[in-house]
């Protein structure tokens, strides 16, 4: 039997520690957590026992059960008790301890409190009883599995009250147990709970804490809402009194940026689009718009920042696109890396250097790093088998190249792959192959290449990772995915190609190769960093100054977290490494993917002809960024969230706050004189601000985005309450409530100005004319400070956002393919009227669809005569046949299917 | 209105009266969630669904629906555990859906819940989803297919209904372009 576990998911204690303790004859596999589940039931996370007759368990206390069954064990009344227990009452309870230990950052004392009750449930039990284990004097499953529950919670007995000492001595002896110290090291050795916190964080909190009255979870602190204390307050109140003058002056760094003494400097690259396609929003989220809005609020925080990009333009599919469009690769790349730029340039993304991988820089620098890997002896050579054109004078690549399948005979099958039956070919052993090129008939040659010795690296890599895991941010998917990539085995990896678009590989003999794309493309970050300042190295051969993050979709992780590091720390020249590797799950479109060739979903060029402003989309996107966890673009949804969010909370305070100011005052921002309901106002707005800047310094992009809308919510509430326009008209007393209300809200408009600025920066820019706020201010600080006091001028404000229609934005899920389920079963009906007989002519000839319309006129006329007249049946069925022959022609002619007359059932795929 | 099982104590008179019991045990209801309690003479008594339904099977003398292997106990086991944990936890919508799903898929190459005998846990999930099924539509029905088979089947099985009121299911297939 093989019993598969998953290394983060916290029941893979208890089923490990009850197979060693029944001595079960288990075959262990660590699963992938990224892999698909062994058993349909069960999520990926959770451990399976596969038994020899192909049954599964997926309930980890039913595999503990097990165990003891099969040596004998049966269960009582008492284990079965405990094992319902557990699964009821204590697995939920200690879930969301855990996870408001590990995620929420609770302290560890705090956590076992929540699980009071049952706690005291274990101790009475064991008291009462007066036994050594919960199920009498011997080890049971019972045992196990309430251990198992507990432990990653409690560490050890210690973090027990000492008043359960039943409990203290029980969990002591189980912790100390041979079976459970065993499973306890192999699951949380490395990383201790790091590996329960990336399994938690992927997953939504446990709801069950807030919804059980049983357990006696403190009140359940939702940031926002908590109570605030007199500290709180006071504080807030004295930074608002401190005004602009609190703000730090904000920094213009000299171009080009560089590095400078003293200061936080961060480097940021989002991963390098491939240039012979169009992005699509996933890409635009998942790398360059995610990258950008770090980026601006970085600025915004006064450090140092420096954000690269550019087009990866080597490599095969650069070359196979300019032969489709019949250029040359140079002159695809131009065209396209011109796309990409205006692309990004309207969804007002901020580069400091948008730049592209074919330049001299990059022939430098890529060939200096080979170099020195090869100086100290980090690359191997071998031979490899591959097809070579010797009319084209070249090795063939893999799509260059068709052929017999050897499988299952296709006529056309790729060299990668056989459309017809999927399976994956090498290409040397396709039958009849034939260069694509020139269809001459390539020959096996031998081949020499170069592979980058990565187990070899192994050692440099390892603590160099532990460093990095220990010191920065690295999303839990990078985590997994690096670690997994680890766990099966770092293998030599070829770094060169037979192809002549790409960068020239520097060793004689290798004269007529390039480098592999991947060994080359990470490179890009560094000359087009040389392409922007001739210093580029106070960039990049700078770990001690520079704090390097890298944007990227989940795809691209090992990329950049295995291999690239590993080719700089060969190559042995301080170079910078990532400290943060940030990397996104993926979006889909309206629940199914973007595909270009079906033509579903919004590409970059679309957007702007959707009449949508960048900003909202870009807002849209980073509302359901990939975070965590794959999201979907719908169009109603975007309607729902514009309209919702956007219209009717952030756009409606802001431009309340502003006509208030302009209406009732004159445009002048009045006196403030702040009751409390003011200052608990100031502390609520100052702890959003807080949570905001914990977000985005964690890089936690979309939820921080949340923290805005919280701030116009609690402002939108705050003027509702309040009623200047009604206290406008009262007496003094009244209007000088007006006024304090109207100053307290536009200066909270003012924060919200700069704190949208990373997301919306045109509509930060809107704001920042209409309320005229001092260029000085844009600057975020940690307080919410007074930047608009009385006497200041605002200019004319005006509606921010507009409404989408359903009907506009019904038109745009049509014409970009919202419905992909009708699309693909319009398909295959498209294709078969293919195989019309040639006679026929063209589907869709006019003249013929004509003629033959008044031959089945004609042919049913004579049909319905003869019937009418009683002829014999055999004639009548001939002529029947003919005109279901004429109009089988006519649905051909006129390109439908003509299987439509054919009577009885419907067809089925 | 259809009767129905409540999760709990009405559920295991149920149990008694098809396994033959006497009737005689007293019980009890604890929390919030008023989990069954089962009082016995001396001690504490038995705490749970699951744990006081086992405990009746072996009092009766049926200790096969309970299974017969350990392969086999483990898998009522661990259908048993799926009965208290998510269909008497989940109330929404989407959890009824996620467990008619999961069980649909798990039933296609099934009889009964562990293969090919009949055993506690084809029992305890009917009386679970004998609300859930009340309320299906002919088409939900349908797409559940294998529930709805395997359902048939139990409410069929001679004592296991008794007063709970029969749920019907049409034999022809009405929405066939459904899958």
């Amino acid at each position: 039997m093989r019993l598969r576990v998953a290394p983060g998911g916290p029941a893979a204690l208890k089923v490990l520690a009850a197979a060693g303790a029944a001595a079960a004859p288990v075959r262990l596999v660590w699963g992938d957590p990224l892999e698909r589940p062994l058993a349909s039931l069960s999520p990926p996370w959770v451990p399976a026992l596969e038994l020899d007759s192909g049954t599964v368990l997926f309930s980890p206390n039913a595999i503990c059960q097990f165990f003891f069954l099969a040596r004998g064990e049966e269960p009582t009344d008492l284990t079965n008790q405990w094992l319902e227990w557990e699964a009821t009452e204590l697995q939920p309870a200690a879930s969301a301890a855990l996870y408001a230990q590990l995620v929420h950052g609770k302290k560890g004392l705090e956590a076992v409190e929540a699980l009071g009750q049952l706690l005291d449930h274990i101790e009475q039990n064991l008291t009462r009883r007066g036994t050594a284990y919960l199920a009498g004097d011997t080890k049971s499953v019972a045992d196990v599995v309430v251990w198992g529950a507990l432990f990653p919670v409690l560490q050890d007995e210690t973090s027990l009250p000492s008043e359960l000492q039943a409990l203290r001595t029980w969990f002591q002896n189980m912790t100390l147990s041979e079976a459970c110290r065993k499973a306890a090291d192999s699951v949380l050795m490395p990383k201790a709970l790091l590996e329960f916190k990336s399994y938690l964080q992927k997953h939504p909190p446990p709801c069950v804490a807030t919804e059980r009255a049983t357990s006696n979870e403190p009140e359940e602190e939702d940031g926002s809402e908590r109570a605030l204390t007199e500290e709180e307050i006071t504080a807030a109140v004295d930074a608002w009194a401190r005004g602009v003058a609190a703000l730090p002056k904000p920094w213009k760094p000299q171009k080009p940026v560089l590095p400078v003494e003293g200061m936080r400097n961060v480097l940021i690259t989002s991963a390098l689009p491939y240039v012979n396609n169009v992005p699509h929003l996933g890409n635009i989220i998942g790398c360059v718009l995610s990258a950008d809005t770090f980026a601006r609020y970085c600025r915004l925080r006064n450090w140092n920042t420096l954000y690269v990009c550019g087009t990866d333009e080597y490599g095969t599919a650069t070359e196979t696109k300019a032969m489709e469009e019949g250029l040359t690769p140079q002159e695809i790349c131009n065209k396209y890396n011109a796309i990409h730029a205006d692309i990004y340039r309207w969804f007002d993304i901020s580069f400091d250097y948008f730049g592209r991988t074919t330049t001299p820089h990059q022939t430098t620098i890529a060939q200096d790093i080979f170099q020195r890997l090869l100086a100290r002896g980090f690359l191997l050579q071998d031979t490899v088998e591959q097809l070579r054109c010797e009319d084209c004078q070249r090795f063939l690549a893999d799509r260059f190249v068709e052929g017999v399948c050897p499988f299952c005979n296709y006529e056309e099958a790729r060299g990668d792959q056989c459309d017809k039956c999927g399976k994956l070919i090498n290409a040397v052993e396709l039958k009849n192959p034939q260069c694509k090129l020139c269809r001459g008939v390539p020959v096996v040659k031998t081949t020499q290449h170069l592979f980058l010795d990565l187990p070899k690296l192994e050692e440099r890599l390892e603590p160099w990772l532990e460093q990095s895991w220990a010191t920065g941010d690295w999303t839990a998917n990078a985590r997994y995915i690096t670690r997994s990539w680890i766990r099966d085995g770092l293998k030599p990896r070829c770094i060169t190609r037979d192809l002549k678009w790409g960068t020239p590989v520097p060793l004689d003999g290798f004269q007529d190769k390039v480098f592999y794309v991947w060994f080359d493309a990470p490179i890009g970050y560094l000359s087009i960093t040389a392409n922007y300042t001739d210093q580029w190295e106070r960039w990049w051969k700078n770990p001690q100054q520079v704090e390097l993050y890298n944007f990227m979709a989940k795809d691209n992780v090992p990329f950049h977290s295995v291999i690239f590091p590993c080719s700089l720390l060969g190559a042995d020249d301080n170079y910078t490494l990532v400290n943060h590797l940030i990397a996104t799950e993926y979006l889909n479109y309206e629940d199914g993917k973007f595909s270009k060739s079906r033509g579903v979903g919004v590409f970059g060029d679309m957007a702007k002809d959707t009449g949508i402003p960048a900003d909202i989309w870009r807002f849209y996107l980073l509302y359901l960024r990939p975070e965590g966890q794959d999201s979907a673009f719908s169009w109603s949804d975007l309607m729902l969230k514009n309209n919702s969010e956007l219209l009717n909370n952030l756009g409606n305070f802001i431009n309340r706050a502003g006509m208030f100011v302009c209406k009732f005052f004159g445009g002048v921002v009045p006196d403030m004189v702040l009751t409390l309901d003011d200052k608990r106002l100031l502390a609520r707005v100052t702890l959003e601000l807080r949570q905001y800047h914990q977000l985005l310094e964690k890089v936690r992009i979309r939820d921080a985005l949340r923290c805005i809308l919280s701030i116009s919510r609690h402002g939108n509430q705050y003027i509702q309450v309040n009623e200047p326009w009604k206290r406008i008209k009262g007496d003094e007393k009244d209007r000088q409530r007006a006024g304090t209300v109207t100053g307290v809200a536009v200066n909270m408009a003012s924060m919200l100005a700069i704190m949208l600025q990373p997301y919306m920066p045109s509509v930060s820019l809107a704001i920042q004319g209409q309320l005229r706020i001092p260029p000085d201010c844009f600057i975020l600080s940690h307080d919410f400070t007074c930047t608009l006091p009385a006497g200041h001028c605002v200019g004319t404000v005006s509606p921010l956002f507009q409404k989408l229609e359903n009907d506009q934005v019904e038109s745009l899920r049509k014409r970009f393919g919202g419905g992909q389920t009708e699309d693909v079963a319009v398909k295959p009906q498209a294709e078969q009227t293919h195989p019309a007989p040639a006679t026929l002519g063209a589907p869709g000839d006019p003249q013929l669809i004509q003629e033959l319309t008044e031959k089945v006129a004609k042919q049913g006329n004579y049909v319905r005569q003869l019937k009418a007249n009683k002829a014999e049946k055999g004639e009548v069925d001939t002529e029947v046949a003919k005109l279901l022959e004429l109009k089988k022609q006519l649905l051909l002619a006129e390109g439908k299917s003509p299987e439509v007359p054919v009577p009885k059932g419907k067809r089925k795929k | 209105m259809a009767a129905a099982a409540r999760p709990g104590v009405e559920e295991l008179a149920l149990l008694e009266k098809l396994l033959g019991l006497p009737r005689g045990n007293k019980y009890g209801v604890q929390g919030e969630r008023k989990i069954p309690v089962l009082q016995t003479n001396n001690g504490p008594g038995l705490t749970g669904l699951m744990t006081i339904a086992a405990h009746l099977v072996k009092q009766a003398k049926k200790d096969q629906l309970l299974g017969s292997t350990a392969e086999e106990k483990a898998v009522v086991q661990q259908w048993l555990e799926y009965r208290v944990t998510q269909v008497d936890g989940g109330s929404s919508k989407e959890d009824t859906t996620t467990i008619l799903k999961n069980l649909n898929i798990h039933l296609e190459d099934k009889v009964y819940l562990a293969g090919n005998t009949f055993t506690l846990a084809d029992i305890l999930m009917y009386y679970g989803l004998h609300h859930i099924m009340v309320d299906l539509t002919v088409q939900e029905k349908e797409k559940y297919l294998n529930v709805s088979r395997w359902f048939n089947h139990i409410q069929h099985y001679p004592g296991v209904r008794q007063h709970l009121s029969n749920v019907t299911f049409i034999k022809n297939r009405l929405y066939t372009n459904a899958h």
